[in-house]
C-alpha cells in the first residue's frame, strides 16, 4: 500500500446523503429521480447546488450521462468522473473524488444516480434487446443466458458443487434481508417470508428462484463528499472514508477463472489495507445482494470467513437481526429495493447506520461500516470502509 | 501471427459458419485462448494463431433457464472447460437440462442456429481424460 494512499485515510467525509422516489414511482424520469436525491443530499450537507464543484455519476442507458446531469443541476464542476462499472460505480467513485478533493481540484463532490427501471414506459424486454445490439457479447448471447440471473446461477451451481453450499443456505440470505426490511418502513417488500417460501418460489435459472433475485424498483440516491476539516463544521455528523479499493478482472461470466472467487479479493484487500483494519473490526456490512449467492461470495472474498464457508456463515440467522454480523440492514437489493445499480444505496445505508438514524433497525454503537458494490455479472467490485470520528 | 483479412471475431464466426470450430494458441507461451482476441491474455505476446481443439470438455458450471413450454421450454446453459484449458459458454443438447451436471464429459459439435454456425455440445462417450 502506497503511503500516499494510506495518507488519504479519513481525509474526506460524507456530509450529506439523499434518497428519492424509491420503490414504485411512475411518472418520474431517471434524471428527476437523480435530482430529487441530489437536492436532498446537498441540503442535508447545508450547501446549495451552486456549492457543488465536483460530480460523479453513471447511467445504464446514457453513455454521456455526466453532461445532461451537469446541465440539469445547473452546476459548473471543475472535477467530472463518469466511470461506469455497473452497480459498483458509485463506490468506485470514492477514490477519484478523494484525490480531487485533496489536490484542491474541487471542494464539494456530488455522487448521484437515478433509475426509473420499474416504471419506465420502455419495457425491460425492449431495453434488453437494444442493449444486446449496442453492446454485443458474441460468445455468450447465442446461448440465451437470462442475464444477469443465469450468470449468478452458474456461480451458485459451482459453489454448491465445490463447497456443499445448499439452496437452504442461499435462502437464509433472502430471509435475513427480509427480516431487516421488516424493521425498515422504507423497504419495498416487507411481507413475512420463510426459507420454504424462497425454495418453493418460481424457479428462474436453477438454482435461483425469484426470491433469490433482487427486486426491480425505481429510485434515486446521492451523497456529498467534502474534505474532513470542513465536514466538522457542517450540519450532519461526518462519516469518514477510511478505505476504498476497486477491482475488475473480467466482464463475462465465461471469462472468470474461478466463478466462486470474485475481484472482491483485491478490492477488499486494498480497502482494508488503506483503513488499517481487518474484517473483525467491521460492525455492519452492506454487501450488494443482487442475488443470494452474492452475499455469500462477498463475505468469503472480503475475509469475513474462508472460501467455501459462506453458506455455513449465514446459516441460522447469523446475518439477520440479532445475528453475529448485521448484513444489509436496510433489507438490501433483495427486499429494500433495487433501482438497476444498487451500490450507492448500500453506501447510503452504511452512512445512516454510522449516524445512528436507522430507527428500529439501528445497530447499537456502530463506529465502523463496510459497503461493497458489485457490477456487471460478478465483474467489477468496489469496497468502502467508513467510520465515525472515533475511528480517525 | 495469423494474417487476417477481417477482424478475428468475424474470422472465427466464418469458420464456424463453415462447420469448423477453432480456438487460439499463443506461439510464445503455448497456452490456449478463448474467446478469440488480438493479444495473448496470458503473456501479452502478439502471437496468437488458430488451432483445432480435440473438442472434448467437461461441464464446469450449469444452469437451467426456465421458459414457458409454449416458448420452447426449459434449456441448458453451461460453462464448459475444454481439455485444452479454455472455458466457454455453450448449451449441452440431447440430454434433459436437469441431467446436465457438473463434471459431465461433453463433445463439441457445430450446428446451425438462425443460419449461423453455433457451437453446441453433446454428452461424450467414454471416461474422463
Amino acid at each position: 500500500m502506497s503511503p500516499n494512499l494510506t495518507a488519504l485515510r479519513g481525509s474526506v467525509a460524507i456530509a450529506g446523503v439523499g434518497t428519492f422516489g424509491c420503490g414504485k414511482t411512475p411518472g418520474f424520469s431517471d434524471m428527476e429521480l437523480l435530482a430529487g436525491a441530489a437536492k436532498q443530499a446537498v441540503a442535508e450537507a447545508g450547501l446549495t447546488m451552486q456549492d457543488i464543484d465536483g460530480i460523479c455519476t453513471a447511467s445504464v442507458s446514457a453513455p454521456m450521462w455526466p453532461m445532461p446531469v451537469i446541465e440539469h443541476l445547473g452546476i459548473r464542476p471543475t472535477f467530472i468522473d463518469g466511470t461506469m462499472l455497473g452497480g459498483s460505480s458509485f463506490i468506485a467513485h470514492l477514490m477519484p473524488a478523494m484525490l480531487a478533493l485533496q489536490s484542491g481540484q474541487c471542494n464539494a463532490v456530488l455522487v448521484c444516480y437515478g433509475s426509473a427501471q420499474r416504471s419506465s414506459t420502455m419495457n425491460r424486454r425492449e431495453i434488453s434487446k437494444t442493449r444486446r445490439m449496442l453492446d454485443p457479447q458474441p460468445y455468450e448471447h447465442p446461448y440465451e443466458p437470462m442475464l444477469p440471473p443465469s450468470a449468478y446461477a452458474l456461480s451458485a451451481s459451482r459453489h454448491m458443487h465445490e463447497f456443499g453450499t445448499t439452496r437452504e443456505q442461499l435462502a437464509e440470505v433472502a430471509v435475513a434481508a427480509r427480516q431487516w426490511a421488516q424493521l425498515n418502513p422504507t423497504a419495498y417488500d416487507r411481507a413475512p417470508m420463510t426459507i420454504d417460501d424462497v425454495l418453493n418460489a418460481r424457479m428462474i435459472s436453477d438454482p435461483l428462484t425469484v426470491r433469490d433475485c433482487c427486486l426491480v424498483t425505481d429510485g434515486g440516491g446521492a451523497y456529498v463528499l467534502v474534505r474532513a476539516d470542513r465536514a466538522k463544521d457542517m450540519p450532519q455528523k461526518p462519516v469518514y472514508v477510511l478505505g476504498n479499493g476497486t477491482a475488475c478482472w473480467n466482464r463475462q461470466i465465461s471469462s472468470m477463472h474461478d466463478v466462486t472467487t470474485t475481484a472482491t479479493v483485491d478490492s477488499g484487500r486494498a480497502a482494508f489495507a488503506m483503513a488499517g483494519m481487518t474484517p473483525g473490526d467491521i460492525q455492519v456490512a452492506q454487501l450488494y445482494d443482487a442475488f443470494t449467492i452474492n452475499t455469500i461470495l462477498f463475505l468469503e472474498d472480503l475475509g469475513f470467513c474462508k472460501k467455501g464457508e459462506g453458506g455455513a456463515f449465514v446459516a441460522n440467522g447469523a446475518i439477520a437481526p440479532g445475528g453475529r454480523l448485521p448484513v444489509n440492514t436496510n433489507g438490501g437489493g433483495l427486499s429494500w429495493g433495487h433501482p438497476g445499480m444498487y451500490g450507492i444505496f448500500a453506501l447510503i445505508e452504511a452512512v445512516r447506520q454510522l449516524r445512528g438514524e436507522c430507527g428500529d433497525r439501528q445497530v447499537a454503537g456502530v463506529q465502523t461500516a463496510l459497503a461493497h458494490g458489485n457490477g456487471g455479472t460478478l465483474s467489477s467490485q468496489s469496497t468502502a470502509i467508513l467510520g465515525t470520528a472515533d475511528t480517525l | 501471427m495469423t494474417e487476417h483479412t477481417t477482424g478475428i471475431e468475424i474470422a472465427w464466426q466464418q469458420k464456424l459458419d463453415g462447420g469448423e470450430f477453432v480456438i487460439q494458441q499463443c506461439g510464445e507461451c503455448q497456452r490456449h485462448v478463448f474467446f478469440p482476441r488480438e493479444v495473448c491474455p496470458h503473456c501479452g505476446a502478439d502471437a496468437l494463431g488458430w488451432v483445432a481443439p480435440a473438442g472434448l470438455g467437461t461441464v464446469y458450471a450449469v444452469t437451467t433457464v426456465r421458459r414457458a413450454a409454449e416458448a420452447g421450454g426449459d434449456y441448458n446453459v453451461s460453462l464448459i472447460d475444454l481439455d485444452e484449458g479454455v472455458r466457454l459458454m455453450s448449451r449441452v443438447e440431447g440430454v434433459d437440462p436437469a441431467d446436465v451436471t457438473i463434471g459431465l464429459r461433453v463433445k463439441a459439435r457445430v450446428a446451425k442456429q438462425d443460419e449461423r454456425g453455433v457451437l453446441l455440445f453433446d454428452r461424450a462417450e467414454g471416461d474422463a481424460p
